[in-house]
């Protein structure tokens, strides 16, 4: 294990050690309460809610809230929108930025360093500020209240560029060269040798990318309008949870139905999505 | 699209860090950075100068530039009391998130480093919250955990400790702060939890071994104190960084918990208040999303020099030459 773990009288190593377990189990059993309470409140009969009695569980859970949302068009439309948006915006951006990165690193060229001193710049200014501009430009494009308008403006990331730039600068040269003496051009060579190569270094990124883009609020807050065709499901539930509805159990249960498919994301691909933090240090 | 590319020339010395040496055809660096650089055109660059330009413009309910009005943008906001209040929001926000993550992470990080077995079972739980959205903690903050109900379930844990229930969480001072900071401490102490993991696994095991030689107790505090602290503080340095930014970008829980109130609205929900709620000023929106934006430039440029854009090891091996090496020639 770890440099923390020492040689001490065994009777005080094994008393701290079980103090420690029983303090890392009630931590773990508090940052579930949330999850326990979401999922409680979501099977609760909308006068259980409102009582002041505390139950432990819903004596009826109210399993027929799935179906009743499964039959509410616009939580259908804002669940398809917010699948479309997180798979497009990840693997599009991913893409974008391998190849602008490969080019950057790989590729002579005079342009490569004006270009990448660009990039350098553009990293500084921060994304979250810019939805003022961006709105202004994709208002003029008609764009409010369409998947291209939600999508779009976020597919270029020059973090990523950055990345992966880095990533290819460290890429072994042989595998490459090996496809160029075989007569390959740099597309070929990119697509059929380099890019495979690439995905378990883009696995962080797609993880990140994927529960980024499902989970994100605030841009398509601004893009979403009126109406279905950018509405994603949290702009769905901040809908419902700003307006002050009455159907907590229905608000609740769309909650809870949106969080499955991160979830199961999560953790399927939790061990990328770890090793990537620990040696990049980035979020989203 | 064949873009041939002649076959290296045998014998030339391998330059490990450079561009290959392959003549490259111009076309294709263009072809592989094109996708990348229009983007960027017309989402950053374009937005950046058109919204600059209608700063010095009055520009209500359209993006178009109305009436040239100079500076008056920048002065209405820079003199402008809601904006300096939500500034003094962040800042209060700021003292209770940044220090309290810091010390809960590296908490939950010496806690999680300790446990010989099912290590990763804790770090997962402890981590899991991250998946979650902002909105969907705040349904449940609002609604359940905070709903001032007597059978909401924090009302429930102050009755076991005999103190009354509280109505008003989300209506009044000291109460809001708790549920603000308490949602956002939830789903993202298990991030910087990893980071400082991170950071204790890579403290060479011979330094404890030898502070244990010279006579530290093993896993006492002096040793944690002595060694792990000093250690760690790259880690601190850039998990501050990574606080004090993303805590000047809160917005989803602020909008969603106390919405549109002047006592509780962080720059970015002011921000969005003036450009997109119901005035639609777009010329002081934009002049105020400048303002913030050369913030951040600055704080990104602080977090540039310290951690080599806060990406990777190598950065932050820089960094702590780079303290080190200071510390040595300022004192």
């Amino acid at each position: 294990m770890t440099a923390q773990m020492h040689i001490v009288g065994s009777g005080r190593r094994s008393t701290g050690l079980v103090l420690r377990y029983v303090v890392a189990s009630v931590l773990a059993l508090v940052f579930l309460i949330p999850f326990y309470a979401m999922v409680k409140t979501a099977l609760s009969t909308n006068e259980e809610i409102y009582t002041s009695e505390f139950t432990l569980w819903p004596a009826h859970p109210q399993w027929q809230r799935i179906p009743e949302l499964f039959a509410d068009p616009l939580f259908l439309a804002a669940l398809r929108n917010s699948a479309i948006m997180a798979a497009v915006s990840t693997s599009l951006s991913i893409l974008i930025a391998a190849l602008a990165g490969y080019a950057l690193a790989r590729i002579p060229h005079r342009a490569a360093k004006p270009m990448f001193m660009l990039v350098i710049i553009v990293l500084l200014v921060p994304a979250t500020t810019a939805f003022v501009p961006n709105f202004i430009i994709v208002a003029s494009l008609g764009w409010i209240g369409t998947l291209r308008g939600l999508i779009i403006p976020g597919l270029f990331s020059a973090f990523n560029v950055f990345l992966f730039r880095q990533f290819y600068l460290g890429f072994p040269r042989e595998v490459e060269e090996a496809a160029y003496i075989d007569g390959a051009g740099f597309f070929r060579t990119f697509f059929t040798v380099v890019f495979p190569n690439t995905l378990p270094f883009a696995s962080a990124l797609t993880v990140l990318g994927l529960i980024g883009s499902w989970n994100a609020f605030l841009w398509p807050l601004v893009v979403a309008g009126n109406g279905q065709g950018a509405m994603t499901v949290q702009i769905y539930l901040s809908s419902f949870l700003t307006a002050q509805t009455f159907d907590y159990g229905g608000l609740f249960m769309a909650a809870t139905i949106s969080l499955l498919p991160v979830l199961l994301v999560f953790f399927i691909l939790q061990r990328f999505l770890v090793a990537g933090i620990a040696a990049t240090g980035l979020k989203g | 699209m064949s873009v041939q590319a002649p076959a290296r020339a045998r014998g030339r010395a391998p330059d490990r860090t450079g561009p290959t040496r392959i003549k490259g055809n111009g076309l294709a660096f263009w072809l592989f950075f094109t996708p990348f650089l229009v983007g960027l055109v017309v989402f950053t660059i374009v937005p950046l100068i058109w919204g600059a330009t209608l700063s010095l413009f009055e520009a209500k309910g359209t993006v178009l530039p109305t009436d040239f009005v100079g500076l008056a943008n920048f002065r209405h906001f820079l003199v402008d009391t809601a904006f300096l209040k939500s500034l003094r929001t962040f800042t209060v926000f700021a003292l209770f998130i940044v220090p309290v993550t810091m010390v809960c992470s590296l908490g939950l990080a010496v806690l999680v480093n300790g446990l010989p077995r099912f290590q990763s079972f804790y770090r997962s739980v402890f981590f899991l919250p991250t998946a979650c959205s902002y909105v969907v903690a705040c349904v449940v903050w609002r609604l359940s955990l905070f709903n001032g109900l007597e059978s909401g379930i924090v009302n429930q844990i102050l009755g076991a400790f005999g103190l009354d229930a509280i109505s008003q969480w989300l209506s009044a001072s000291p109460y809001w702060w708790i549920v603000l900071v308490s949602v956002r401490l939830w789903l993202q102490v298990g991030f910087y939890m990893l980071l400082f993991l991170a950071g204790l696994q890579a403290i060479p095991s011979q330094l404890y071994e030898a502070a244990a030689v010279d006579g530290l107790s093993p896993g006492g505090f002096r040793m944690f104190r002595l060694i792990t602290l000093p250690q760690l503080r790259t880690t601190f340095a850039a998990v501050l960084l990574l606080l004090l930014i993303a805590a000047f970008q809160a917005f989803d829980e602020f909008y969603n918990l106390t919405g549109n109130n002047p006592e509780t609205r962080p720059p970015l929900v002011y921000l969005y208040n003036i450009a997109l709620g119901s005035q639609q000023d777009f010329g002081t929106g934009s002049a105020g999303a400048l303002v913030l934006t050369a913030i951040m430039v600055v704080a990104g440029l602080l977090q540039t020099g310290l951690l080599g854009f806060g990406s990777n090891d190598e950065g932050r091996r820089r960094f702590a030459l780079r303290l080190r090496r200071g510390g040595r020639s300022s004192r």
